[in-house]
């Protein structure tokens, strides 16, 4: 844990006591066996409102406190432990940051308090295919009378069924695979030629599909310059790698706690299972890399906050770190467990499963390290 | 706060530029090898010794009635910084061998004021070199069952026995030892630390070739040795704890990933190593790909070991505990150093493969023998394994079972 502020440290404690006490996994169970549409409880989420948390990006003459990102970090730890579902991360987290990154001023000013209260929920569009590869994007804007029109197709668009607005990445000029020729685009979820289909996945997440229909845009509906949004699209999706890993580590580092604690638990041969050299050096092990993994969260969620040079390489160094532990990590959940931990009545499947779209969430191990060498320069 | 470390930097920058001679600039390893050649230390590098010796900054940490300069953590970071801009380099840790990183931290802990005054002193100043006598023959990693005795006579010690790995031995002033002194108490309760000179008819030292063709380490017989009544270190027969805080120090002076001796590559990175021999493509890119990704994955490794140490250092507040993270930082940095060279030998290809001779350069060269003397790095000091048990143990709390005795 990065030396927190006075300020981190008590919001630390309270999400930890919250998610604990409000929020543990069972309720996510929970809403996955009731199949709630939006799959959060809204109530979970009104919470969260209430606690402050959906400002923390959030300059304060927007409505915020404008805590950074390191803080969000801290919460979205704490709820990544016990798996609550929320827009949080997507609404709070990716939408402010996208908002932040690209928007104007009267932007801002129209969109960002009602992320905070939370009567807007904004979560970005950019995925097309099945690998993460934003300069591939295609989704058609061609110009019309005072704006845009979109015609084309989004996936894995995360809490889309909740959301008020997308930020939606777009082709205006070029081909695919073109860095230059991209717009990002502020779209209203009730536009017309806009249809929302929900995905079911494995993680039992809200995700959904967006078909764009000769969806009208206006100009002040552009964020940024049009054809240029590549260098923002990024920033933005280095935000949500930086903040993704750190739910990561939160969901991680709970598959690990569960997982010593059996160790210390259960026995076998007339032992704990945690005195055999095999499984302790595995916790050794475990532990080692979950400790290294922490410093690449925490880094990059530093850097962005101080507005470093080194953003992009330290948010591929913390997705593809969390990635790699959250892999090794819900799987040795599992094979510890033995046999308990294959039930669905078990929590482990539950980590399991989320660990997966997170990992391929903004772009997977092997996007990322071939990212971190381009950026070193080989 | 601030305003103390800005005068105190301008204070060392002025010393430096005083004391520092620019001959001996960005030269570290030219003056330890000369350190330990027959001719020893050069005019200037005597010098230089000499008036980091004066100041204190030798072991800058230390109070100064022991030779040191009484500098906290941050200030002793100032100044290594300000040596590091000037090139300059502290050749005083490597003069005393096992002195300033271990023996002498150790002293400071358990020593008595006259075993400080008579000790420490000469370890700072780098005039008297330290050994360790820890290993033996049949006592590695399961140290606690060693067999060197000492018996009491009355005026001095008598020591008998035979060490291993002992490092610099032939070089060495003092030694510091584990000794059995109760045979009959369980096997850590028997155990005291004892301080010997290594001049004397009774200590005999043989080095010991290595894979990578030196000959770093001894092997140390004890045939009727003495030692002095007040030398030793901790209460009789609670060596275990004094040897647990030692080897603490150690390993925290092994959670550096830094290069490994003798590789010789420092002036260019290892991507930079590996575009030369491996060519790139159009896009200059690798053109090997599963290299390209493999050195990507030790790049990262690097990084994030390097970032786990400041953070843990960030969290301590400038004082870092030697007890929990240097077991995962030892271990972490071990795999950074040694997954280097491996990379880097395969990088090379047959250039990588040369053992001596003018068909490969001296960085070649050194890098073959850096690569080999490197796999001790998972040996000393408490093995990769032992490390993983002091974390399921210490920091885990799973029970023992390893670990008899």
């Amino acid at each position: 844990m990065a030396a927190l502020t006075e300020e981190q440290t008590l919001i630390r404690d309270q999400a930890r006591a919250w998610v604990t006490e409000q929020s543990p996994v069972r309720k996510f169970r929970q809403m996955r066996d009731e199949k709630a549409p939006l799959s959060f409880h809204a109530d979970d989420w009104q919470a969260m409102i209430d606690m402050g948390w959906t400002g923390i990006l959030v300059p304060e003459k927007y409505g915020g406190s404008e805590l950074g990102y390191l803080t969000l970090g801290i919460v979205l730890e704490e709820t990544g432990r016990q798996l609550t579902a929320s827009p949080l991360l997507a609404s709070a987290g990716i939408g402010a940051a996208a908002l932040l990154v690209a928007g104007s001023d009267e932007q801002k000013q129209r969109i960002l308090p009602g992320v905070v209260d939370g009567s807007n929920v904004v979560t970005l569009a950019v995925e097309e295919g099945p690998r993460h590869d934003p300069r591939q994007l295609s989704l058609a804007a061609m110009s019309r009378d005072d704006g845009l029109s979109l015609v084309g197709e989004k996936t894995m668009v995360h809490e889309a069924m909740a959301a008020t607005h997308f930020v939606v990445a777009v082709r205006t000029s070029g081909h695919a695979g073109d860095e230059n020729g991209m717009t990002l685009v502020l779209v209203d979820a009730e536009s017309e030629g806009l249809t929302l289909s929900p995905l079911s996945t494995v993680d039992s997440r809200g995700y959904a599909s967006l078909s764009f229909s000769d969806v009208k845009v206006s100009e002040e509906q552009i964020l940024g310059s049009v054809n240029s949004a590549y260098v923002h699209l990024e920033q933005i999706l280095d935000r949500a790698r930086a903040a993704t890993a750190a739910e990561m580590m939160g969901t991680a580092a709970q598959a690990f706690d569960m997982t010593l604690e059996y160790l210390k638990t259960r026995v076998q041969f007339g032992q704990v299972i945690g005195s055999f050299q095999a499984l302790g050096h595995r916790a050794a092990d475990l532990f080692t890399e979950m400790e290294l993994t922490r410093s690449c969260m925490e880094g990059a969620l530093q850097a962005i906050d101080a507005g470093r040079e080194d953003v992009p390489e330290l948010c591929s160094l913390s997705k593809t770190r969390t990635g790699e532990f959250i892999h090794h990590m819900s799987n040795e959940l599992i094979q510890i467990h033995g046999g308990i931990g294959m039930t669905d009545e078990f929590d482990a499947g539950l980590y399991l499963k989320r660990a997966r779209p997170l990992e391929a969430a903004w772009g997977n191990q092997a996007f990322h390290r071939d990212r971190y060498a381009r950026l070193l320069g080989f | 706060m601030a305003e103390d470390l800005t005068s105190f930097r301008t204070q060392v920058q002025a010393w430096l530029s005083e004391h520092f001679p620019s001959s001996l600039k960005s030269n570290a390893a030219g003056i330890m090898e000369a350190a330990f050649s027959e001719n020893g230390l050069s005019a200037d590098a005597e010098q230089w010794r000499q008036s980091l010796a004066d100041a204190g900054y030798g072991a800058p940490t230390w109070p100064k009635e022991y030779g040191g300069a009484g500098l906290s953590d941050s200030q002793a970071a100032v100044l290594s910084g300000e040596m590091a801009n000037v090139g300059a380099f502290n050749p005083i840790p490597g003069l005393a061998g096992m002195g300033v990183t271990m023996v002498g931290p150790t002293v400071l802990e358990y020593g008595s004021e006259d075993q400080k005054l008579r000790h420490l002193p000469g370890i700072a100043s780098g005039t008297v070199r330290w050994c360790l006598g820890l290993s033996e023959p049949n006592a590695g990693s399961d140290l606690a069952s060693l067999t060197t005795k000492a018996q009491d006579d009355g005026d001095t010690w008598i020591v008998n026995g035979q060490k291993i790995w002992t490092s610099g031995a032939d070089r060495s002033q003092w030694c510091g030892a584990l000794v059995r002194t109760d045979a009959s108490a369980k096997k850590r309760d028997g155990i005291s630390f004892l301080m010997l000179k290594m001049d004397q008819p009774g200590v005999r030292t043989r080095p010991i070739k290595l894979i990578g063709g030196a000959s770093p380490f001894c092997e140390t017989f004890f045939d009727d040795a003495r030692a002095e009544k007040d030398d030793l270190l901790g209460p009789l027969n609670n060596g275990w704890s004094v040897v647990k805080r030692l080897l603490q120090h150690e390993r925290q002076s092994q959670t550096g990933a830094g290069a490994p001796s003798g590789s010789g590559s420092a002036a260019l990175s290892i991507q930079d190593l590996a575009k030369k021999y491996v060519g790139t493509t159009e896009s200059g890119e690798l053109a090997d790909a599963d290299l390209r990704s493999r050195l990507t994955s030790h790049l990262m490794a690097t990084k994030a070991h390097a970032m786990t140490g400041s953070r843990i250092r960030e969290e301590a507040r400038g004082k870092v505990e030697v007890s929990a993270a240097a077991s995962i930082l030892k271990n972490s940095a071990t795999i950074v150093a040694q997954v280097r060279s491996e990379l880097t030998i395969e990088m090379m290809g047959n250039q990588g493969l040369g053992w001596e001779g003018d068909d490969f350069t001296p960085e070649e060269l050194a890098t073959v023998r850096g690569w080999l003397s490197g796999k001790a790095i998972s040996i000393y000091g408490g093995s990769f394994e032992v490390q993983k048990n002091i974390i399921s143990k210490n920091i885990l709390g799973l029970p023992e079972t390893t670990q008899k005795g």
